[in-house]
């Protein structure tokens, strides 16, 4: 190239107005960049932006916007166009810091922006004041003499000029150090073919080499859950749509997770003891890491991020809620899936506690106990989610477990309440809502139902026969769908008019049914009744009746009762490894300390021409101030001022 | 016959320091050594070591602005009468006359808001009626204002404590908390440059500023609830929350500030095209000052958002293991960074200066508006601190 078009690129590689349009761009960037939620999985995008603009943007990188090559480039540019600049800049301020212009004449000084001529008593001019008082404003001087004359040339505020080179040599320095920490090497091995991203889940050891990275990787950032009493030696680095495995060169023991609440149930900190089991140790190192307190090995850091649970122990009670039938015992393991007759349980989350505000509103908290979170999967792969308490809840002074429902992971949950008996436990009205599915049971309390019944002949076989048998229907509709089910029956087949009427034998006779078989229940528990039912007994009946009315809703040939657990919690880890810091942080502090000298320490100028005449002597101050020329203007005066006052 | 031996006596700094500044730095090493050895359980090194700087910074600060230091002996008064009526009983807030009407944070904190309106009101009378007495009636009640922001700030922290041992912290770290934090800093850079410049009539545009914060602060307690103490989160709890929040809203004062100045030369600049003898043209400060405060406020704020940037930088390191995540207020405090320097590349390099700048520098504060309040409001991330 010839020389004048390298110059010319120097030039315009230092320029300011290149600098500006970088700053700039990096701001645009960055605006699209928290603009455009990033790093989501690919299919958000595409629902949210439709299938064309999701392609446009995924080719102009814009789901991963600070490890674009083309925002990587901007920062290249800038890198550059500083140095350049610095470069540029350097020789010159150098040349600017030995220089105290004590050369200038007086043609010169008059061409500054501040000077004033001053006649001051010969008496009372010497050097030493003169000096003395640049010093006090804490300037420092050099004496010149020229012809007959003597110049006083005094500066201050170098720093200023030392500013602006520590505080762009750190921009260069931090931009560095943080271009070595971005996944640019990441980038680069995916673009030569090195390196393809795994996206499915699948078990670590199934993980290709071609998606693993080495533990001679100098920098990244990965993430690894380990369940309490395990241990790993690798960690997973999200990656576009997907994610790497990341080998660590030892392994990490976690012997404890502890987390700590605060009174409302939020969590007031958490911290998991490590041991780092690593062949070059002599002895295992032992660390307790929490949040804002990490452990530093080697290079890697490891950070205390999340929690969630490792892999708890639930007993569970079965009760079948479609067909009579005994409960039976189920071991399962949160975070695994447990077939279940012709369904798979899948336990996603397990907490030994639930604080909610105390109903009451005085900003007390109470904690509701254990619960499980599930999703009962059928064969033909659809599910419901479950979120089921272990303890019954009082609500109205009266006693209910809860269990959740919800068939879409967006919705809510709707709450199903089982009121609890006297013993706290499920049993009686697990036994009442079996025995509404056992016909033979039925059958008896219709039939005993109808001898009791004072209009019904007992000759009259056909008729009883016929009552039973609608009782049992209505017992049916009840149990599949609950008193509305009853209700669109009558509407099918009854004419409108009577439908009123209809539907009020229809409930006194259900009424009775269910009654006589709750009655029964309390039989089968020794309870005696002829002398009435006790007010819970009554209460209880009501409340069983409601959940029976809203079961069908429940949408589970089960009911899951958590009735002893093992909890087993794990830590979030982060481990990260970042050489590029011990350029940012020293960067940083060169960064700081330029900024402050170049606003707080800005160069002035100051001389003074002292022409010694008969009796008065003649004196020229000139000053110059580069910025904060308000505060100058003050100065200067000041100086004038007491100048003047040598006078007296 | 003046002496000829008559020399130039010269005044160092530490000889031009009054009897009230040798006071002054007595009490701080008198109250700092106290809260150091009294708290000292509560403190690590890191802790104490902000604690002797703060101590230092305001020794330095009083020293350098005398009103700072009635203030803040007045604030200082202020909270030990509060906690001295709290004792150990929080429940004293609703039954202790003092507390309940004055002292107490709540109160405190309704009466800064108060004053900062009645302040506007009379800056903004004072410009238009140009009598000197309305105008320090706006002074003195901005500055009584400050006084009780502080005062309620300051008894806040103690009343977290009172909560409990264990949820006790720096009421830097919500919302609520630094919208007042803002409001104070942005009255205090103010109050200092209406000293030094002479310039009251910025008074009504400046507390225009803070008077919306108020407002905000007013709906955030009667429409969401915001004001009560709430734990932290494990994150927050960290000394680097002391100094990073503080430096940021150094940063997000001075910028507002500049702001307002930028709209005041706007204004004159108009004015004195247009109507050169008019009152808005005589009544503002000169051009050039204007030109001069807004360099110096944007300059302030720069030095500060950098290193509360850095700090938040070295923060992040620490808690969410990586100095940078590009994390939406990381990005955004970036946005401003960026924003700010290239304004102040223009104007040193290029020689920018005047009525584009101004509008800058307005422009400046919607993009420090959108880092502070919009990222909050429309983007999530890892700084949830504080939703809306
Ligand atoms: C991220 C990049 C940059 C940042 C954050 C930055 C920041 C700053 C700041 C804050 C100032 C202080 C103004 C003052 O003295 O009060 C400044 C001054 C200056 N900058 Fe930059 N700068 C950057 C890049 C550049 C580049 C690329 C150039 C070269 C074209 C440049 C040239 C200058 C010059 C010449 C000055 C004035 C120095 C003086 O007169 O003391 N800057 N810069």
């Amino acid at each position: 190239m010839p020389q004048s078009t390298v110059r010319i690129l120097f030039r315009f590689l230092g320029s300011m107005n290149l600098a500006i349009t970088l700053l700039v761009a990096i701001a645009i960037a960055a605006v699209i960049g928290t603009v455009v939620q990033q790093n989501q999985p690919y299919p958000d995008y595409v629902l949210k932006f439709g299938p064309f603009w999701f392609e446009v943007f995924k080719r102009l990188e814009l789901f991963n916007v600070y490890s674009a090559p083309w925002f990587l480039g901007i920062l290249g540019f800038l890198v550059l166009s500083t140095s350049v600049c610095v470069y540029r800049h350097l020789p010159l301020i150098i040349a600017d810091l030995r220089d105290y212009r004590e050369h200038y004449q007086r043609t010169a000084l008059l061409r500054q922006p501040y000077h004033q001529q001053l006649e001051l008593p010969a008496t009372a001019v010497s050097m030493e004041r003169l000096t003395g008082l640049l010093q006090q404003h804490h300037y420092r001087f050099r004496i010149k003499p020229q012809d007959g004359e003597t110049l006083i040339a005094a500066r201050k505020g170098s720093a200023g000029r030392w500013g602006y080179i520590f505080s762009h040599l750190a921009i260069i320095v931090i931009c560095i150090g943080g271009l070595l920490d971005g996944n640019l090497p990441l980038k680069i091995a995916e673009w030569r073919g090195k390196l393809v991203v795994e996206t499915r889940r699948i078990p670590a050891s199934e993980i290709p080499p071609l998606s693993t990275l080495g533990s001679d990787n100098l920098s990244f950032r990965a993430n690894v859950d380990i369940a309490e009493g395990d241990q790993a030696n690798l960690a997973f680095i999200d990656y576009k749509d997907g994610y790497l495995l990341q080998k660590l060169p030892f392994s990490i023991q976690v012997d404890d997770f502890r987390i700590e609440h605060y009174p409302s149930g939020q969590p007031k900190s958490f911290e998991s003891d490590l041991t780092i089991i690593d062949p070059a140790l002599k002895q295992p190192l032992k660390q307790t890491i929490a949040v804002n307190h990490p452990l530093n090995y080697k290079g890697f850091s490891i950070y205390q991020n999340s929690f969630g649970d490792g892999g708890s122990h639930l007993s569970l009670q079965v009760w079948p809620l479609q067909r009579d039938g005994q409960p039976f015992e189920l071991k399962a393991t949160v975070k695994a899936h447990t077939p279940l007759e012709q369904q798979t349980l899948e336990i996603s989350d397990f907490r030994p506690f639930n604080v909610t505000p105390d109903a009451s509103g005085n900003k007390q908290f109470v904690n509701v106990g254990p619960s499980f979170q599930y999703k009962l999967r059928d064969a033909t792969g659809v599910a419901n989610e479950y979120l089921t308490y272990m303890l019954p809840n009082q609500q109205q002074g009266r006693w209910f477990f809860v269990s959740g429902m919800r068939s879409k992971v967006a919705e809510p949950f709707e709450y199903w309440f089982i009121p609890a008996d006297q013993q706290q436990s499920l049993q009686r009205f697990m036994r009442f809502y079996q025995d509404l599915h056992n016909q033979q049971k039925l059958r008896q309390i219709a039939l005993d139902a109808v001898d009791s019944s004072k209009s019904i002949q007992p000759a009259d076989i056909k008729q009883r026969q016929t009552v039973v048998a609608f009782m049992l229907k209505l017992a049916s509709q009840f149990v599949e769908g609950g008193y509305p089910k009853i209700a669109a029956e009558i509407e099918k087949t009854v004419p409108e008019d009577q439908r009123e009427q209809v539907a009020g034998l229809y409930a006194l006779t259900l009424q009775k049914l269910l009654k006589n078989l709750y009655l029964d229940v309390l039989h089968q528990e020794g309870i005696k009744t002829d002398a009435g039912l006790s007010e819970f007994d009554n209460q209880f009946f009501t409340d069983a009746v409601e959940a029976a009315n809203l079961a069908h809703f429940y949408g589970s040939p089960w009911l899951l009762e958590l009735k002893q657990f093992q909890h087993i919690e794990a830590t979030g880890l982060q481990i990260t490894r970042s050489p590029g810091q011990w350029l940012v942080f020293p960067g940083c502090l060169l960064l700081v300390l330029g900024v402050f000298c170049m606003f707080y320490l800005p160069q002035r100028r100051i001389w003074l021409l002292l022409e010694p005449q008969a009796g008065t002597a003649s004196l020229l101050l000139a000053g110059q101030a580069v910025r904060n020329r308000y505060d100058f203007d003050r100065e200067f005066a000041l100086l004038a001022q007491q100048l003047q006052s040598f006078k007296s | 016959m003046k002496s000829l031996e008559y020399s130039y006596q010269p005044v160092s700094y530490w000889q031009s320091r009054t009897a009230y500044d040798s006071v002054w730095l007595l009490l701080l090493l008198a109250g700092s050594s106290y809260v150091a050895f009294e708290y000292r359980a509560l403190m690590d090194g890191y802790e104490q070591a902000i604690l002797v700087f703060t101590a230092l910074m305001l020794v330095v600060l009083g020293w350098h602005w005398h009103a700072l230091k009635t203030l803040l002996l007045v604030v200082t008064g202020f909270s030990l009468l509060a906690v001295n009526s709290y004792g150990t009983d929080l429940g004293r807030g609703e039954t202790a006359f003092l507390l309940k009407y004055l002292w107490a944070s709540q109160s405190a904190i309704m009466w800064m808001s108060a004053l900062y309106v009645m302040a506007t009101v009379c800056y903004l009378a004072a410009l238009l009626s140009n009598r000197l007495f309305v105008g320090k009636v706006a002074s003195a009640l901005t500055w009584s204002a400050t006084a009780m922001g502080l005062t309620g700030l300051l008894v806040r922290w103690r009343e977290s404590y009172l909560m409990s041992a264990d949820i006790g912290h720096i009421p830097v770290s919500n919302l609520y908390e630094v919208f007042i934090l803002f409001a104070l800093i942005t009255a205090l850079l103010y109050l200092h440059y209406e000293q030094k410049y002479q310039t009251r009539s910025l008074g009504a545009f400046v507390l225009l500023v803070i008077s919306a914060a108020v407002g905000f602060l007013l709906w955030y307690t009667f429409d969401r609830h915001a004001d009560g103490i709430q734990p932290l989160v494990p994150a927050l709890n960290s000394y680097w929350m002391k100094i990073h929040v503080p430096a940021n809203f150094v940063g997000y004062g001075a910028f507002s500030l500049a702001a307002m100045i930028g709209v005041v030369f706007i204004l004159k600049n108009r004015a004195q095209q247009l109507n050169p003898q008019g009152a808005i043209n005589s009544r503002l400060p000169d051009l050039a000052l204007l030109d001069d405060v807004m360099y110096k406020a944007i300059a302030l704020g720069f030095a500060f958002f950098t290193l509360a940037t850095i700090l938040g930088a070295l923060w992040a390191a620490e808690a969410w293991g990586g100095y940078w995540s590009w994390d939406p207020k990381e990005t955004w405090a970036l946005i401003v960074w960026l924003n700010y320097a290239a304004w102040l590349h223009m104007r040193l390099t290029k020689g920018w200066n005047g009525n584009p700048m101004a509008w800058w520098a307005l422009v400046g504060f919607f993009v420090t508006l959108f880092a502070f309040l919009g990222v909050n409001m429309f983007l999530s991330g890892l700084h949830s601190y504080g939703e809306l």
